[in-house]
């Protein structure tokens, strides 16, 4: 079935486009409108985009590539990162990486066998002085210790 | 000497600090906008804004006003307020406290911005991740929208002015002002050639400002108090340095956070009065001043100023950590300084290994639009990982210099020397180290970032 926004999302579309000077402007939100409601950015996605922005198929394919937070494939339900950058780093950002990557059987890049967790190591999240952190879904979590990323992982395990 | 200030910080800590009520009532809410758009015209507030001297917080220190004067005469085409909310520069944390706990002191700052250079329209480009950032900005936007202050007649004024968010998708480099500028457009984050600068050909081909969110939250206050007033408050009026600023620690020091001051504190006063000093009152090893982007620095490095005549010649041969931290200081140190916030790593940090990681980082975030960028990225993290991995020799190490210098300066934008100058710092300040690993009288597996 070809893809559709849900009448929300339409209107949000609406309201965005009133916004902008161009409709090519909407590339990006209208993309992440989509990832929010189908998780993920599928061929049929990026021609709808391309649709109903009056772009080519090929532009909006070379959006999708070049920004991290598009996901070109499915993911998890859930999103885990663990940033990894130096300030990080300095405060236990691979301990809590190695935790993760323990407790949920899998690396980096992965995605539990049950499809509910996509675990993913972030650049700088703006979150250095409450280091070690990761986000989780929209949500950050900091000054992360062994037992917190336990309890935040077993949380959203059981969810 | 430290000189703390709560112009932006005031409602840090306040329950609902972050909405209309709590701004005006702690703040001066939206008086200075107000006076501003019905009582002076926009050459005025440029005039003005010149004096404040705010050298732009986004990283590369221009100045604001000057900045803005280019936006004059009026041109004849829309022009944009582009405002940059990427900070994705590792080590920088502060522009996201503003959004979170102060995001009326942007729209206000945004309100005086937009009306001095000729836009009607400002787009604030917040990197995706913030989510809680972007919701509070949302938030503010609609109260002072429904109070007008946005709208057809801000304050009663003619000068229409509407203040959206625009959401990045996850790219470092739509940082870089050129870079963002696509991305608004729904192009890839790839950045332009300059010239064009922005203010000639900005957003969607028209002339545009583009500032750091932090520079234009501090507005406000500026004007509130006199610009030239506000210029003084910096240890630093002299060097053209102004006013107060954010200051950021991060890393190995025991109380990391967020601190407003005077322009012009020295490292020593951040790391150990405000920081309470190194994690495990080890040494301080080393110290990255301002973003990673930023080359490292030891603490036995001094600044340079060896002409009577420099402004800077007082400090010359002085510690680096015991000069005031301004644009002109740590220039004359080898570093720039950056962001203002500052990561410090304690004795024990191995430097090859803090290397290897930032040099993954760029190697990720080099957005491939340039040879020597796109290559030297990957050799350099490749190289290091080699010398760490206990397989470099000699000529590795001079590689790493090598590779490093043919990207300075040779690449469209300035990510380029943004990833050269700290790989030529750490290879000069370390280059001991990454021959012991040579030797092998170092390996990975001791090395340690963290140092509890
Ligand atoms: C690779 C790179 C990344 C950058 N990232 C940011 C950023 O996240 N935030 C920012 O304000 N400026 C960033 N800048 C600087 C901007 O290009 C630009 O100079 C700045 O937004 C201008 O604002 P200002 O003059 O108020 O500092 C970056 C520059 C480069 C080269
Ligand atoms: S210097 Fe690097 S990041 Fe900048 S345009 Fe060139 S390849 Fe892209
Ligand atoms: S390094 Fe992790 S938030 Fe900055």
């Amino acid at each position: 079935m070809p893809f559709a926004l849900t009448p929300e999302r339409e209107r949000t579309f609406q309201e965005l486009l009133t916004r902008y000077p161009t409709k090519m402007a909407l590339t990006i939100p209208l993309l992440q409108l989509c990832q929010e409601q189908h998780g993920w950015i599928s061929e049929e996605v990026m021609l709808f985009v391309a649709e109903r922005l009056d772009l080519s198929a090929a532009h909006v394919k070379g959006v999708v590539t070049f920004y991290t937070l598009f996901n070109q494939h499915p993911v998890g339900k859930h999103q885990v990162w663990v940033c990894k950058t130096l300030p990080c780093a300095l405060r236990g950002a691979y301990d809590v990486l190695h935790q993760c990557e323990k407790k949920l059987g899998i690396k980096a890049g992965e995605t539990t066998s049950n499809g509910q967790i996509t675990l993913r190591t972030a650049e700088c999240l703006a979150s250095c002085a409450t280091a070690p952190m990761m986000q989780v879904d929209k949500e950050y979590f900091e000054d992360l210790t062994p037992e917190r990323v336990d309890e935040i992982l077993r949380r959203l395990q059981e969810s | 000497m430290l000189k703390p200030t709560e112009y932006l910080t005031c409602v840090y800590g306040l329950p609902s600090g972050h909405t209309l009520p709590v701004y005006e009532k702690h703040a001066y809410g939206y008086e200075t906008a107000r006076r501003v758009l019905t009582t002076m015209t926009a050459e005025q507030v440029v005039a003005e804004a010149k004096k404040a001297n705010i050298r732009g917080r986004g990283g590369a220190g221009f100045p604001m006003g000057i900045k803005w004067s280019f936006m004059r005469p009026h041109p004849t085409k829309p022009a944009y307020l582009i405002v940059n909310a990427d900070e994705g520069e590792p080590g920088t944390h502060k522009d996201r406290t503003i959004m979170e706990r102060n995001p009326h002191s942007i729209v206000e700052g945004c309100i005086i911005g937009a009306y001095a250079i000729g836009a009607h329209v400002g787009y604030i480009y917040v990197r995706d991740e913030l989510h809680l950032s972007k919701a509070r900005l949302n938030e503010a936007i609609a109260e002072a929208r429904a109070k007008g202050y946005l709208g057809p007649k801000p304050f009663g004024s003619s000068w229409s002015i509407e203040l959206y968010v625009h959401s990045g998708a996850g790219a470092y480099i739509c940082g870089e002002e050129t870079s963002l500028l696509n991305s608004l457009e729904g192009k890839r984050g790839e950045p332009r050639l300059k010239p064009p600068f922005p203010a000639q050909v900005g957003a969607f081909g028209c002339p545009s400002t583009v500032n750091n969110l932090e520079t234009m939250a501090i507005v406000p206050t500026a004007f509130r108090l006199g610009c030239e007033e506000f210029s003084k408050l910096s240890a630093l009026h002299n060097l053209d340095d102004g006013g107060v600023r954010l200051y950021g620690l991060n890393g190995h020091v025991k109380k990391p956070g967020v601190h407003e001051l005077a322009v012009g504190p020295t490292l020593r006063e951040l790391i150990y009065d405000l920081g309470g000093g190194v994690l495990g009152d080890r040494e301080l090893f080393a110290i990255i001043p301002g973003g990673s982007s930023t080359p490292v620095l030891r603490p036995t490095d001094t600044l340079s100023a060896p002409d009577p005549g420099s402004k800077l010649h007082a400090w010359h041969g002085k510690c680096v950590l015991d000069v005031p931290l301004g644009v002109d200081t740590m220039r004359a140190s080898g570093t720039m300084l950056g962001t203002c916030c500052v990561t410090v790593l304690a004795q024990g940090t191995d430097p090859v290994m803090a290397m290897l990681n930032l040099m993954q980082f760029y190697h990720h975030e080099s957005c491939g639009q340039c040879t020597p960028c796109r290559e030297g990225s990957g050799w350099l993290d490749r190289t290091v990982q080699k010398i760490f991995d206990g397989r470099g020799t000699m000529q590795d190490i001079d590689a790493l210099h090598e590779i490093a210098g043919n990207v300075m300066g040779n690449t469209i934008c300035a990510f380029g020397d943004g990833m050269a100058m700290p790989a030529l710092g750490f290879v000069k300040k370390f280059r001991k180290e990454l021959e012991a690993y040579v030797r092998g009288d170092t390996k990975k597996e001791n090395a340690r970032l963290t140092v509890t």
